[in-house]
């Protein structure tokens, strides 16, 4: 069977986490044939480097001057030129902003089915997978018809795994035909923004809330209580389409998903859309006065009432708790 | 300008969902329906655009009949215009969709009419495929910008702001091009009463487009494992504090 190529991302050197989570579903699609990392961008030599226990055999490094700022196009077009040079039975990608457009753009580009956001893959011919839907709140079985499949991993829910005393990968160096064409879509600009507070993103503590606080004044004990903990405050969807708080502050699955210790969601009902967001969380802590609300099928503790008391007498007791 | 947004009809699935028996679909019997998240940004968008450099919008989207609803409301948000490419309901794989779209843009430019702008969602909601507006883009031979949550129109040129680690990275791109974006990039209005009145009113084309074999064939839908846990109750009202701060302090947060 034709092998396997891999599009891994890196930062300066360091292979992203999802890009082995990647390259383990490649594994299930090559079933033993051969592995080939293809890596764009300054480092890419050094991150190749680390993939030898990840099972890659050989790694490609694309150098070209014109790929030092990101072009979709480009990456596309040197993954297009490894198609033709190695004829591979699938190529994957992680499931990030970039592995998803760049292989949506290798599909337009050469009229191939793309599945996004896979979970698991069967090596045999036709290629038949699971991939997520509703971010991550449905699972769908598909079948792939085409000379080869491009596929991506869903974020998260395919273990990177490890090989042991696998030697460093053969590491090659190759110029793409990138043409001006390739270019027309480029990062042109980097704009800074300067971080206020915890990141949602990365907080160990969030402190949420949805509909039942009632309106944008009511988050102030939210945001209390989030300072005592040195936590972010997120909200559902409801809250940023009532404007109470900035789309900057959403968890789910239009907005932020989040991985903290402990998620408080209070007076967030758990719709699908929500659940998408914060399932990453290790623990779960829902307020709420609706002892039917759906968010309890998903929470690993529960608090039933009126959150305008709970909250604040959660703040109260912490507090009294560290004075003594 | 002259502006075409792509959008998606997709059920309100609320807390739990549902599979039809033939586990091909979600059961929405029981639920209402909307356009997907980030399309429903692309349709504001779109008409801010209008609204400050002139021109006017159209929104397409494929599906059943049932879909004119989600193109009434983008008429109610302020768009001129509706295309529906009708289905028999099942559901058409990524390639095939974008099949559709490019067929009836370019009977529309055949018959004179040119889109400036196109603009999809990032991904949609349900199949979340993260590919139909790039297919667009690539079988027009027009430059298409992905997932952005910053739009404006410069010198004739699309500036677009993409959300990265740290920062926004800026693109430049020159029109006619393709566009997708997503939630967060406005807060889309809400359509007053003399709004949706007018929208009845707005013309609505209707094509029935012939469907390919999938090549991205759905077999079946399955619901993830590990739903429905049950929550340790800690207490009711604020009685339940002391019981919270002991659980922060197990989990080494308080």
């Amino acid at each position: 069977m034709a092998g396997v190529l891999v599009l891994v991302e890196h930062t300066s050197g360091a292979v992203d986490e999802l890009s082995l989570q990647a390259v383990a579903l490649a594994r299930q699609v090559a079933a033993g044939a051969p592995l080939a990392a293809l890596l764009v961008g300054d480092g890419g030599s050094k991150a190749a480097a680390q993939l030898g226990p990840h099972g890659v055999a050989s790694a490609l490094v694309a150098e070209d001057e014109r790929l030092a700022a990101y072009a979709p196009g480009a990456w596309a077009r040197c993954v297009s030129d490894l198609i033709d040079r190695l004829d591979p039975a699938a190529v994957v990608a992680a499931g990030t902003n970039r592995g998803n457009e760049v292989l949506g753009h290798v599909a337009a580009r050469r009229d191939l089915p793309f599945a996004a956001n896979c979970v698991s893959v069967s090596s045999e011919a036709p290629l038949t997978l699971t991939r997520v839907r509703w971010g991550g709140s449905l699972l769908e079985e598909s079948r792939v018809h085409g000379p080869l499949a491009l596929l991506s991993s869903a974020p998260h829910m395919v273990a990177a795994g490890g090989l042991n005393g696998a030697a460093a990968p053969a590491v090659e160096s190759f110029a793409p035909a990138v043409d001006e064409a390739d270019l027309i879509v480029q990062v042109a600009e980097h704009v800074d923004t300067v971080a206020t507070g915890v990141s949602l993103a990365e907080a160990k503590v969030v402190v949420s809330g949805g509909r039942g606080v009632g309106s944008a004044e009511g988050f102030g004990m939210l945001e209390e209580l989030a300072l005592l903990l040195d936590a972010a405050v997120g909200c559902s969807r409801v809250v940023t389409s009532a404007g109470w708080r900035p789309h900057t502050d959403q968890v789910g699955q239009t907005g932020t998903k989040v991985s903290p210790d402990l998620y408080i969601a209070c007076g967030i009902s758990g719709a699908t859309q929500h659940i998408a967001g914060c399932k990453g969380a290790k623990k779960i802590l829902a307020i709420n006065a609706d002892a039917e609300a759906p968010i309890f099928a998903s929470a690993d503790f529960a608090v039933i009432g009126d959150l305008t008391e709970i909250v604040p007498a959660i703040t109260a007791e912490l507090r009294r708790a560290r004075s003594q | 300008m002259r502006i075409l947004v792509c959008v998606k009809r997709v059920p309100l699935t609320g807390g739990r969902m549902v599979l039809t028996e033939d586990e091909q679909a979600i059961e929405t019997r029981h639920l209402g329906f909307t356009i997907s998240p980030h399309e429903e940004c692309g349709v504001e968008e779109a008409v801010r655009l209008v609204e400050q450099h002139g021109g006017d919008v159209t929104v397409l989207t494929l599906g059943p009949a049932e879909a004119e609803e989600q193109l009434r409301d983008a008429l109610a948000t302020g768009a001129d215009r509706g295309v529906l490419l009708l289905t028999g309901g099942e559901e058409w794989d990524p390639q095939a969709t974008a099949a559709a779209i490019v067929a009836a843009i370019e009977a529309e430019r055949a018959a004179g009419g040119d889109y400036d702008l196109i603009v999809f969602g990032n991904e949609s909601a349900d199949s979340g495929n993260y590919q139909v507006g790039i297919r667009v883009a690539h079988a027009l031979g027009r430059p298409i910008a992905t997932g952005l949550k910053g739009l404006s129109i410069e010198d004739g040129r699309a500036r677009c702001e993409q959300e990265v680690n740290g920062g926004r990275d800026v693109y430049r791109v020159p029109l006619p091009a393709v566009v997708s974006v997503l939630e967060g990039i406005n807060l889309p209005r809400y359509p007053s009463v003399p709004a949706k009145l007018r929208a009845r009113k707005k013309p609505i084309e209707r094509i029935t487009p012939e469907r390919p074999e999938a090549r991205l064939e759905k077999l079946r839908l399955v619901l993830p494992p590990g739903q429905g846990k049950r929550a340790e109750i800690l207490g009711r009202g604020p009685d339940a504090a002391p019981a919270v701060v002991d659980v922060m302090r197990a989990l080494g947060v308080a």
